[in-house]
């Protein structure tokens, strides 16, 4: 029964995307992934994505830390508002992010129509991934472990790099991923900033919906096998680190 | 020696130690035992720098230690749930500290090597503290204090989360280390038996304050209060006084200074006997040996006579 709705809801939609894909053949799949259009689209993606899982790794790993160490007025609602970009319909996301940094910006910073634009959406949209895979492990993390420490002469940074950072590691990696994978197939707060330029702000997701649209629906297939590839080998990478966390855990 | 001189510490409107003034000898192994929320963990940790207390000073080896940060009272502290740094192996968690201290490679894998011998882990060097039991563990953590050649070694209720069999053999293996070692120790427990089997002081705490010190014979012949006498073994009432029930003779016919009771139970407990009795109708007990009993025959419903003796003259039945 679980496998018979794995297999309508997961496996056979992914197949037919990958089947698709290779009508032309192999080497059919691979021009259409080669276009200047599609090439420019998937370097974007992957590089924007991978550019933004490295900061909010840094930054939601601060985040995690100041919400479980620190006291400060109006914690519980910045608590609740780490949520709110995963929680937000990302068009809603764009809309925001294109009325505070877009062309008639309150701040003065257009971001409208450049990369930038994009990688900003994506850091939004993603937050929630490593804060919320670090706090619980933060939360969990025995006080006494870091008191040993201490007593055994380690400095505060050193307990940081020796003791608490290699519990968090795993954690730190599995939001990493997630916020990644995530960013790859990211449409919706993406395509109101970037103002889908080809070869220059058009991300993956855009270009496979603008192939539909031209009734290029092997291209499309093709740039979806591609993200699904990565996003496959970001899952099973994972993985691989969860069972290294859990061996030494 | 670990001087405490007028050490208070609140924990909001909580006493955890009302102006604590002792003193701890070097080289010993000393108890501080207490029911708990009396202040024997915090003492400790206090001495550790792990706390700062409100008031009052610290004195390690005649150094003013309050004010030291926990690195640099070269301590060792051992933890009741382990404390164990999971992503590393035995030997890394035993070679933390001397990692810290920048000694050369070679000298701390002998140095390693060297505890994990005297802990019995030396096999198990390269497993990690998951694979290990809890018992292993807690030496794994000994180890790991006693790397660092620390001036003091401060284990926090060390076998509290052991079963009672390893909880056994560990403390016997503890009196055993400490006199090859000969590193000035302080346990906190709650359990009176290990106090009096391993110390050779003990410091009894409750209510924030040090009730008495003195060695395990010192506190259970001498007990300065009720409170002590009652915490160090069993008691009962005869009369008003608190006495041993093992200080209770009971004899056949009126003596001089023997009161009647009535016999209600008697329980055989191995080699000791017990004895339920009313008292004016007041309950009390006594404990004695399969012998006596055997020579006295009460039933329930008989009449006894009963003679709380003090220690000296449990001493004289004794002989």
């Amino acid at each position: 029964m679980a496998t018979l709705y794995l297999s309508l809801i997961v496996l056979i939609p992914l197949a037919a995307v990958v089947l698709r894909s290779m009508e032309d053949g192999l080497s059919g799949f691979w021009a259409q992934v080669t276009t200047p259009e599609a090439s420019s689209a998937l370097k974007l993606t992957v590089v924007a994505s991978l550019l933004v899982a490295l900061i909010n790794l840094v930054m939601g790993t601060l985040i995690a830390w100041v919400l479980v160490r620190d006291d400060f007025p109006g914690k519980r609602i910045v608590e609740m508002l780490i949520d709110l970009p995963f929680a937000l319909p990302t068009i809603v996301a764009g809309l925001v992010l294109l009325a505070l940094y877009g062309p008639s910006s309150p701040l003065g910073v257009d971001l409208a129509y450049a990369r930038s634009g994009v990688v900003v959406a994506l850091l939004f949209v993603t937050l929630p991934f490593v804060v919320r895979t670090v706090q619980p492990v933060l939360l969990e993390l025995d006080k006494e472990v870091e008191e040993a420490a201490a007593s055994l002469g380690a400095g505060r940074a050193t307990i940081f790099r020796r003791v608490i950072l290699p519990s968090l590691l795993p954690a730190m990696l599995s939001g990493t991923a997630l916020a990644f994978a995530r960013s790859i197939s990211e449409f919706g707060s993406t395509v109101l900033i970037s103002g889908n330029i080809p070869f220059q702000t058009q991300v993956a997701a855009v270009s496979i919906f603008g192939q539909i649209e031209s009734d290029n629906m092997t291209g499309a297939a093709a740039v979806s096998t591609v993200l699904l590839v990565v996003a496959l080998v970001m899952l099973v990478a994972l993985d691989l680190l969860q069972r290294w966390g859990s061996r030494r855990g | 020696m670990i001087r405490a001189t007028n050490v208070s510490k609140n924990f909001g409107t909580f006493a955890a130690l009302r102006d604590v003034s002792v003193d701890i000898p070097t080289g010993a192994l000393t108890a501080l035992l207490g029911p708990s929320g009396g202040g024997k963990s915090t003492l400790l940790r206090i001495i550790a720098g792990l706390e700062t207390p409100d008031s009052g000073t610290i004195e390690i080896g005649g150094e003013d230690s309050t004010k030291l940060s926990p690195q640099r009272r070269n301590v060792g502290f051992v933890f009741q749930h382990y404390a164990a740094f999971k992503h590393m192996t035995v030997f890394g968690n035993v070679a933390f500290g001397l990692e810290i201290r920048k000694r050369p490679k070679a000298q701390i894998k002998a140095r390693v090597d060297e505890l994990l011998e005297l802990v019995h882990l030396e096999q198990f060097a390269h497993r990690y503290p998951a694979q290990l039991s809890g018992g292993q563990r807690q030496r794994m953590a000994l180890a790991r204090a006693l790397a660092v050649e620390p001036k003091v070694l401060l284990l926090d209720e060390p076998f509290g989360a052991l079963d009672a069999q390893v909880r056994k053999e560990l403390r016997s293996w503890l009196r055993r280390l400490h006199d090859e070692v000969h590193v000035t120790t302080v346990f906190v427990t709650h359990d009176q038996e290990e106090a009096m089997e391993v110390a050779d002081e003990i410091v009894v705490m409750a209510g924030g304050e040090v009730q008495q010190v003195g060695s395990p014979d010192d506190l259970y012949e001498r007990p300065s209060s009720e409170f002590v006498m009652s915490f160090l073994g069993p008691t009962t009432r005869v009369g008003g006084a608190l006495v041993r029930p093992h200080d209770v003779d009971l004899l056949p016919d009126p003596a001089p200074g023997t009161v009647a009771a009535t016999v209600q139970r008697v329980v055989r407990l191995g080699f000791e006997v017990r004895v339920d009795l009313l008292v004016d109708d007041e309950p009390t007990w006594a404990q004695i040996t399969r012998d006596q009993a055997r020579r006295l025959a009460a039933r329930p419903g008989d009449r006894v006579f009963l003679r709380a003796g003090t220690a000296d003259i449990a001493r004289e039945v004794a002989v």
